[in-house]
């Protein structure tokens, strides 16, 4: 692959290209060598394994769900075990794969590579948050294996606790162990970039994926502990029967939807903010270009996470909380709809006047923009309190937060790891066949939810089994839509697996970014950095990087 | 290619059957559909506007056309313009979001009350003639309707897509939502809150009749009580009337025409009294002491079904003497010495 005029790939002679001879890799071998690693690059690649594990497991339950709306009938299996499929799935997906995606993997590779530290402020909390990750995620697999769990990922009481006979505890318990792995991924972020930049890496020269994972790390810590609380209580009366939900005991079952809501809508900011950050350093770094208005993501990322922790009621608005809430945390809600609305414009704002080139993690990019901007003004329609009554507990909502986080999340954690991917391995993934995965996905993304809306809005009601028959088309198109889908995510799995052995030597810095981990050496070496580095230039600064380059070229030669 | 007869017949029937878009079969259906329009409409131009930003800037200066970037820092006035423009078609949304709540959730107030109980996994209506339905609501068109709603398990949500209307039906608390038919026919109610096993199978239909074959179907369908006699039966049964004389200075409140007033409690503060209120009364009644009585009335929780707190509720709600009470304490009173016909 040579650089032509249509591409800023930038690879060194494959003849002569040879990969570091030491790197964090091959710096000690052997099992323990990766099991007791406090190197917080190691820990990302265990982290991207482990998750990529769940999200199969997950999407295998998405792929049973879509076969089993493919007719009206209840017939391929039966109603409990539908119950467990979606309720699986739903476990999965948003606590072993979305909430720890991005931070965990690539944050925790990049962050303390961007900002020019050794490693992350505690390495070994940082090993124990993959531990606790793996000791929650045993509880699903045993939940699941035990015969499963169906109570839908959002543990609704008294349903969970008074008339469900399934493994809920155990899974409960599992959610509650996943909750301290993400608390802790968030603490070591924050004391990270707070105390560990690089001389002269000021907070407004840091990257915007730092930014963005800041904020995403704020609301992991705050937040999860209130699920973690909520969890226990549901344990609690299902177990010992204390009565803090049951109303015949005095409790208040929209207690629990309160709490259950006040972290669970946070985690929607936590799971797609760092997907933000991806998509700012992709769309830079594929124009050529500073990212435009800088300050103003920044600061979005920081509303957003901020707003995010006042709009929890607008998941009851039709459980009779009073007009007055309803009225502010409807207000609040369009509110924080304004910062993604300024992101998504800076983020179209850089591409003028760059020097725009298409490679996979643009394509990936460019597909988020198309669908977060769908998934977030559909959430304008389901903020809007009326209109809500109608589309809320439909397909609409499940459509609407497809769109949000597998049409925005999933893409933007795809483009990271194809961006990413030569620094973390030192190889390339194969270009077209990438660009084929990502054109599929998109066209098999949007055939499978957008049927949905319209279902939605026809009223077809989400966790349904069986549906009327005249529901049946838009459902066949959706099913359809899953498969091309399902496709679009088994091909990079197939590719990047070949390309760790024969993919292309990416050398250093192959698509000529700024980030600091693009000046060291792929795969980088395990103490990251020789000297450490001194910035004395802003982020996404393209003059400083022709400048260097033509001095290091003036040096060698 | 040849497509045999039958296939095409088949998915000429199946496509034809399929449905895109809801009846509008109430008054606020249209309301609802303005807005969803308007909502449809914004977002369809945000997206044009979004796609012709990346498509228009990645044409133009794509690496062939534009081969060196020129950096820019942003810009205070484009900044401004994507703030202030979303924020205020976001508040028009939320301006004409409320409007419609309000008026999907405040009920006329001539409408006629229908009570429905969810429990896993049906939907039981009470009509106040005492008639009863499962999954199955029969209304008449071109009157406001009020459902007052409550769960006897778990949460369960009521919804009628084709009149645009939904609410959530709790475990302990009566909740309402009203519409008011336009169009004769049948439409889906289904149970959008996940509630077990078979939550998909807890639907059902309304039928929308004209008032006439409303009036027939009333009739035809009585069970000969009202829920009120057996609120009535009831009353007496669980000796409510042993305290609940209406004579004053018993020891127990007077129930006659308290429906709708406003009643002082012992702690100074004032409740109005509505169906809640007394639901609330019954099973807990130290909760909420009248003035000037003593907390002596048992709880009676978990005596009594969610029916028959209905039956109970809609008894009180339509008491405005007491002649029939102390009537009822007599005969019971001569029951007392007569135990075998305790039991009615």
């Amino acid at each position: 692959m040579s650089a032509t005029s249509s591409t800023i790939v930038n690879l060194p002679d494959q003849r002569t290209a040879r990969l570091p001879k030491r790197n964090y890799l091959n710096n000690e071998n052997g099992l323990l060598s990766w099991l007791l690693t406090g190197d917080h690059k190691r820990i990302a690649i265990m982290y991207l394994i482990s998750i990529t594990f769940f999200f199969f497991i997950g999407g295998a339950f998405a792929g049973l769900i879509r076969l089993e709306l493919l007719t009206p009938q209840p017939d391929l299996v039966a109603s409990d075990t539908y119950n467990k499929f979606f309720s699986m799935h739903g476990i999965i997906m948003v606590f072993l794969f979305l909430v720890p995606s991005v931070p965990a993997t690539l944050g925790n590779f990049l962050m303390p590579l961007m900002i020019g530290a050794k490693d992350l402020a505690f390495p070994k909390v940082n090993l124990l948050s993959w531990y606790l990750y793996w000791i929650g995620g045993l509880f699903t697999l045993a939940a699941l294996v035990l015969g499963g769990v169906d109570t839908g990922w959002t543990f609704t009481t008294p349903l969970s606790t008074h008339y469900l006979n399934t493994h809920v505890v155990t899974a409960a318990l599992g959610i509650f162990i996943i909750g301290f792995s993400s608390i802790f991924t968030g603490l070591n972020f924050i004391v990270t970039i707070h105390r560990m930049r690089a001389p002269g890496m000021t907070w407004f020269r840091l990257p915007l994926f730092v930014w963005s994972n800041y904020a995403a790390s704020l609301l992991m810590v705050l937040g999860t502990p209130v699920l973690a609380i909520t969890l226990v209580l549901v344990a609690l009366e299902r177990t010992v029967g204390i009565g803090v939900f049951d109303p015949t005991k005095g409790g208040d079952p929209l207690l629990f939807q309160h709490l259950f809501w006040f972290y669970s809508h946070p985690a929607v900011y936590i799971m797609i903010l760092p997907g933000m950050g991806v998509i700012s350093e992709v769309i830079s770094t594929f124009s050529r270009k500073r990212v435009f208005g800088y300050t103003a993501v920044a600061f979005s990322s920081v509303a957003i996470a901020l707003f995010g922790f006042f709009v929890w009621a607008h998941h009851m608005f039709i459980m009779g909380v009073s007009n007055y809430s309803a009225l502010v945390f409807s207000l609040l809600t369009m509110l924080v709809a304004v910062p993604s609305a300024i992101k998504i414009f800076n983020w179209a704002f850089t591409l003028q006047k760059g020097s725009i080139t298409f490679e996979t993690p643009m394509l990936y990019a460019f597909g988020f923009m198309g669908l977060f901007t769908i998934g977030g003004m559909t959430g304008v329609f389901l903020g809007a309190l009326g209109m809500d009554i109608h589309l809320t507990e439909t397909y609409f909502i499940v459509a609407h937060f497809h769109f949000v986080m597998v049409g925005g999340m999933l893409m933007a954690f795809l483009s990271g790891v194809h961006f990413w991917w030569p620094k973390m391995t030192g190889r390339m993934y194969p270009e077209s066949l990438s660009k084929l995965a990502a054109v599929t996905t998109f066209i098999g993304f949007n055939l499978t939810f957008l049927p949905q809306f319209i279902l939605g809005y026809l009223g077809m009601p989400r966790r349904y089994h069986a549906y009327p028959p005249e529901f049946q088309v838009l459902n066949v198109l959706s099913t359809a839509g899953a498969t091309v889908l399902g496709i679009g995510y088994m091909l990079p799995m197939l590719y990047l697996g070949w390309s760790l052995k024969y993919g292309a030597i990416a050398g250093n810095n192959p698509w000529q970014a700024t980030g600091l981990e693009w000046q060291i050496q792929s795969p980088p070496l395990t103490e990251n950095f020789i000297e450490v580095p001194v910035v004395d230039h802003e982020a996404y600064d393209y003059e400083w990087l022709a400048h260097k380059t033509e001095q290091e070229v003036t040096t060698v030669g | 290619m040849h497509i045999s007869p039958v296939l095409w017949q088949f998915l000429v029937k199946w496509l034809n059957a399929s449905a895109l878009f809801p009846r509008e079969a109430s008054t606020i259906a249209p309301y609802a559909d303005a807005l969803y329009f308007f909502l449809l409409f914004v977002t369809i131009v945000g997206l044009i506007l979004v796609g012709s930003l990346i498509f228009g800037f990645a044409i133009r200066y794509r690496k062939e056309k534009h081969p060196v970037a020129t950096q820019v820092e942003g810009s205070t006035l484009l900044e401004a313009t994507w703030t202030i423009i979303p924020l205020a078609l976001f508040l028009i949304c939320f301006v004409w979001g409320a409007l419609l709540y309000f008026r999907i959730y405040n009920p006329p107030t001539n409408s006629m009350n229908i009570y429905v109980v969810g429990k896993q996994w049906m939907w039981k209506a009470e009509h106040e003639g005492g008639q009863h339905e499962i999954n199955a609501l029969h209304v008449p068109v071109g009157r406001p309707v009020q459902l007052t709603m409550i769960s006897q398990d778990v949460f369960h949500s009521f919804s009628v897509p084709d009149f645009r209307i939904k609410r959530e039906v709790i475990p302990g608390r009566y909740s309402t939502v009203w519409f008011q038919a336009t169009t004769p026919g049948s439409y889906h109610i289904f149970c959008t809150q996940y509630c077990g096993t078979n939550h998909s199978q807890m639907i059902g239909q309304v039928t929308a009749m004209t008032p006439e074959d409303y009036q027939k179907w009333l009739q035809s369908s009585t069970s000969g009580m009202s829920l009120a006699q057996n609120g009535e039966r009831l009353f007496a049964s669980m000796g409510c009337n042993a305290c609940h004389t209406g004579v004053a200075g018993n020891r127990a409140p007077n129930l006659a025409g308290l429906y709708g007033s406003k009643v002082e409690l012992s702690d100074g503060s004032q409740v109005l009294v509505n169906d809640a209120y007394l639901r609330d009364s019954i099973l807990n009644p130290s909760q909420q002491i009248a003035a000037g009585y003593a907390p002596i009335m048992p709880t009676f929780q978990g005596q009594i079904s969610e029916d028959g707190l209905i039956d109970l509720v809609e008894y009180i709600k339509q008491l405005d003497t007491n002649y029939r009470i102390q009537q009822m304490h007599v005969t019971s009173q001569t029951d007392e010495t007569t135990p075998a016909a305790v039991k009615p």
